[in-house]
């Protein structure tokens, strides 16, 4: 055990600092996509955008070490994210490294770094959530061809995104795993129809997809047919140390501190009464916690052991956290909760937030069964 | 950057763990906690010749001279099946020799901790049970050289088994500490009855007891003495609960594995699946802040009472409510004296208070981060 870092790595970190203070401005503008291009043609040329990617691909062939020095220093400075296309980078990117060919590297990888390309990801169907080998939106091979028809919903991004990272069935008679297959497939292709959903902050976050004799060619398959469980478990364990979740939450953190000290208790500053005071300590202890627990799955992955269902701890802590977080910024506020502003909408948020990637009680179910051994109902 | 432990710390985890199935299990600690101090004395030699009991004792006085984070495993082992002996208390009373004990001190106390020919504990905590250098009321007479101790400490840990107590008081309002045999003229001890029936705790009353410069721990200013122990303390407490959580996880889940209603392990059901789960989450999260903690003692000094504050306020409400919903989850036998889940409660209820409950921990935490 030891959290020193070594000379490179401080190093490495000063690096980091001095790019940003040459280059991140005071104030970061929000939604403004000429500066996150601008931005992003900056990093890039670090590096620092697919800091994990092997070079021979554009990346930054970077250690888990300095890969979580890079994600602290950025969000710590509340730089922007490190690169546009979020799913490309976090696992659509990865998995066709793992398993494409050279022409399916050749089309996505580079756009993925630049931003000019945006994944979404097919996985839910209107019946099948958490049960997601179930899954039923078919394609059949016909000449040089699949034939897709069915429906994806949930699908974050698709009214935006230029490609799809989608699961299919395409054989109906086998384990309900094994007749899995992965396609790459661009958004544009004929017979796709988008609609949005709009979610209770009255946003469209996700929407609906439905794939009507949707023609696409066997290349862009991604891995073998029936492989497609397979390529997208090993996309699912890439990237889940939770780390700069950890960082973001410390911020979120300190907003709630600064509207305490603003509004009053009993005639004081909120902040100096015990009971709020407690309940931000409680969030700070969950907040360590989390960042520590990823720093010990961080080390497992440089030992050669990468994390499964332990992620789901800092998951868990993280429902908790957005759960507890919220309701104390809605009664700092008082009644002026009631009408509609940043942090408002802010706090309607984490009910996304918890439900992605699967909802606090599938989590307890794949501890309970996976890790506890519990029998599985 | 590396959180893990090394494969001597892999080996001692496992050498802990058969120690306490051969030599220790549940039924052992039954009979141990019938005794008059909760401990044996054959243990605690064996333990001795394993050289536990010296693990932070430097090796010129017949230690291992291990770290914190080797001595929070052996906790972590040994709180599972939540085994009683002096453990904590000789480490806190070494802890408290090696930080503020003078070169010729060390000689003279060290190896006896080492070797488990002595036990010793801490008598910092008065009536009013403030975990900090800040409760430390009882003030010394001079007399000549000597300091004359006319008081009571209280909540003292081990009291019957001590050889040697670390007592702190106020000489003119300077926090001072020294090292008081239990033999000495004046002292006496009252062993009270606790709930959790692994750990002895009393009262411990000083008429006119007379402690020479020699038997001073003058080496570093004494109140900050004082807090480091009350933070070593708060980290070792935190260790040991966190072992006894895992063992009464282990424990309900193999019940919840076996115990067969409406034709099915109960373990199958959601409503006892995912509390389970939750436990497991807490031990896990636990374990993270508490092993950082440790590190600290001896790496980041200046962090260590944030640390110390983090782990343990996390862990006397989250064992407390791991003991009762365990005993729960055992439906009535639970709450039986032959079920073994009953210790744990127990236990979690002793953990609570011990070196700052949740809230003082709380406080503390928001005092650091808002207040300076």
């Amino acid at each position: 055990m030891d959290f020193h870092f070594t000379s490179e790595e401080q190093a490495f970190r000063d690096e980091i600092r001095t790019f940003l203070d040459e280059h991140l401005p005071e104030s970061i503008p929000e939604d403004d996509s000429d500066f996150i291009r601008t931005w992003n043609e900056k990093i890039r040329e670090k590096r620092w955008v697919g800091f994990n990617w092997p070079p021979e691909y554009g990346g930054g062939g970077g250690d888990v070490v300095r890969q979580f020095i890079l994600k602290e220093e950025m969000s710590a400075r509340r730089a922007p994210a490190l690169g546009i296309d979020f799913m490309g980078l976090t696992w659509v990117g990865p998995a066709i490294i793992a398993h494409g060919s050279e022409e399916q590297k050749a089309e996505h990888l580079e756009n993925i770094l630049d931003g000019t390309s945006h994944w979404c990801t097919g996985y839910s169907e209107p019946d099948v959530g958490s049960d997601l080998a179930a899954l039923q939106c078919r394609a059949e091979l016909d000449g040089d061809e699949y034939v897709i028809n069915g429906q994806k919903i949930w699908t974050t991004s698709a009214q935006i995104a230029s490609h799809i990272f989608m699961l299919v069935r395409t054989d109906p008679d086998v384990a309900k795993w094994k007749g899995i297959t992965c396609l790459l497939l661009p958004m544009d292709s004929e017979g796709i129809e988008i609609q949005p959903i709009e979610n209770l902050s009255g946003k469209a976050s996700f929407c609906q997809v439905f794939f009507n004799d949707v023609r696409t060619p066997v290349t862009n398959r991604l891995g073998a047919e029936g492989e497609g469980w397979r390529v997208v478990m090993g996309a699912l364990a890439n990237e889940r140390s939770g780390i700069s979740e950890s960082t973001e939450m410390e911020r979120h953190l300190d907003q709630i501190r600064d509207l305490a000290r603003g509004s009053k208790r009993n005639g004081r500053p909120a902040l100096e009464d015990a009971g709020v005071r407690r309940r931000l300590s409680d969030m700070e202890i969950r907040i360590e916690a989390m960042r520590l627990t990823g720093l010990r799955h961080l080390t497992d992955q440089l030992n050669g052991r990468p994390s499964g269902s332990e992620t789901a701890i800092n998951k868990l802590q993280r429902g908790i956290l957005e759960f507890d977080m919220s309701e104390l910024t809605l009664e700092l506020l008082g009644s002026a909760a009631q009408h509609q502003g940043t942090l408002q909408g802010e706090t309607l948020s984490w009910h996304g937030t918890v439900i992605g990637g699967g909802s606090p009680n599938i989590q307890r179910n794949i501890i309970g069964e996976r890790i506890l051994g519990l029998p599985k109902d | 950057m590396n959180f893990g432990f090394t494969e001597e710390q892999d080996f001692l985890r496992d050498a802990v763990r058969k120690f306490v199935d051969e030599r220790c299990p549940i039924a052992q600690v039954r009979e141990l906690m019938a005794t008059p101090d909760a401990y044996s004395a054959e243990l605690w030699s064996e333990m001795a010749a394993l050289g536990w009991l010296g693990l932070l004792v430097p090796e010129e006085h017949g230690g291992a001279e291990l770290s914190w984070v080797d001595f929070v495993v052996l906790l972590e082992e040994t709180g599972r099946t939540v085994l009683p002996s002096p453990l904590v208390s000789t480490a806190l009373a070494t802890t408290a020799v090696l930080n503020a004990g003078s070169p010729e001190q060390q000689r003279r106390w060290l190896p006896g901790f080492a070797d488990g020919s002595a036990i010793g504990t801490l008598a910092l905590l008065e009536e009013d049970d403030v975990p900090g250098a800040v409760g430390v009321a009882l003030e010394a007479e001079v007399e000549g050289d000597d300091h004359v101790l006319r008081g009571t400490k209280n909540f003292v840990a081990d009291i019957g088994a001590a050889d040697l107590f670390v007592v702190a008081y106020r000489v003119r309002g300077d926090l001072a500490l020294a090292v008081v045999p239990a033999t000495a003229d004046g002292l006496s001890c009252e062993s009270l009855r606790s709930m959790d029936e692994t750990k002895r705790t009393g009262t411990l009353r000083l008429d006119a007891v007379r402690v020479a410069p020699a038997d001073r721990l003058e080496a570093a200013p004494g109140g900050e003495t004082v807090d480091f122990l009350f933070d070593c303390g708060a980290v070792a407490v935190t260790a040991e609960a966190l072992g006894a959580a895992e063992g009464a996880l282990d424990v309900t889940v193999q019940y919840a594995k076996d115990r067969v209603q409406f034709g099915s392990p109960i373990g199958r059901y959601q409503g006892v699946k995912h509390r389970l789960s939750d436990i497991w989450v807490d031990t896990e999260s636990i374990k993270s802040l508490v092993y950082y903690a440790a590190w600290a003692i001896e790496n980041s000094r200046a962090e260590l009472p944030r640390y110390a504050s983090l782990a343990k306020a996390y862990v006397a409400d989250a064992f407390s409510r791991i003991g009762v919903d365990c005993v729960q989850l055992h439906g009535a036998v639970g709450y039986t004296i032959e079920y073994d889940i009953q210790l744990y409660l127990k236990r979690s209820k002793w953990v609570r208070p011990m070196f700052g409950d949740a809230d003082y921990h709380r406080d503390r935490l928001a005092a650091l981060r808002f207040d300076s």
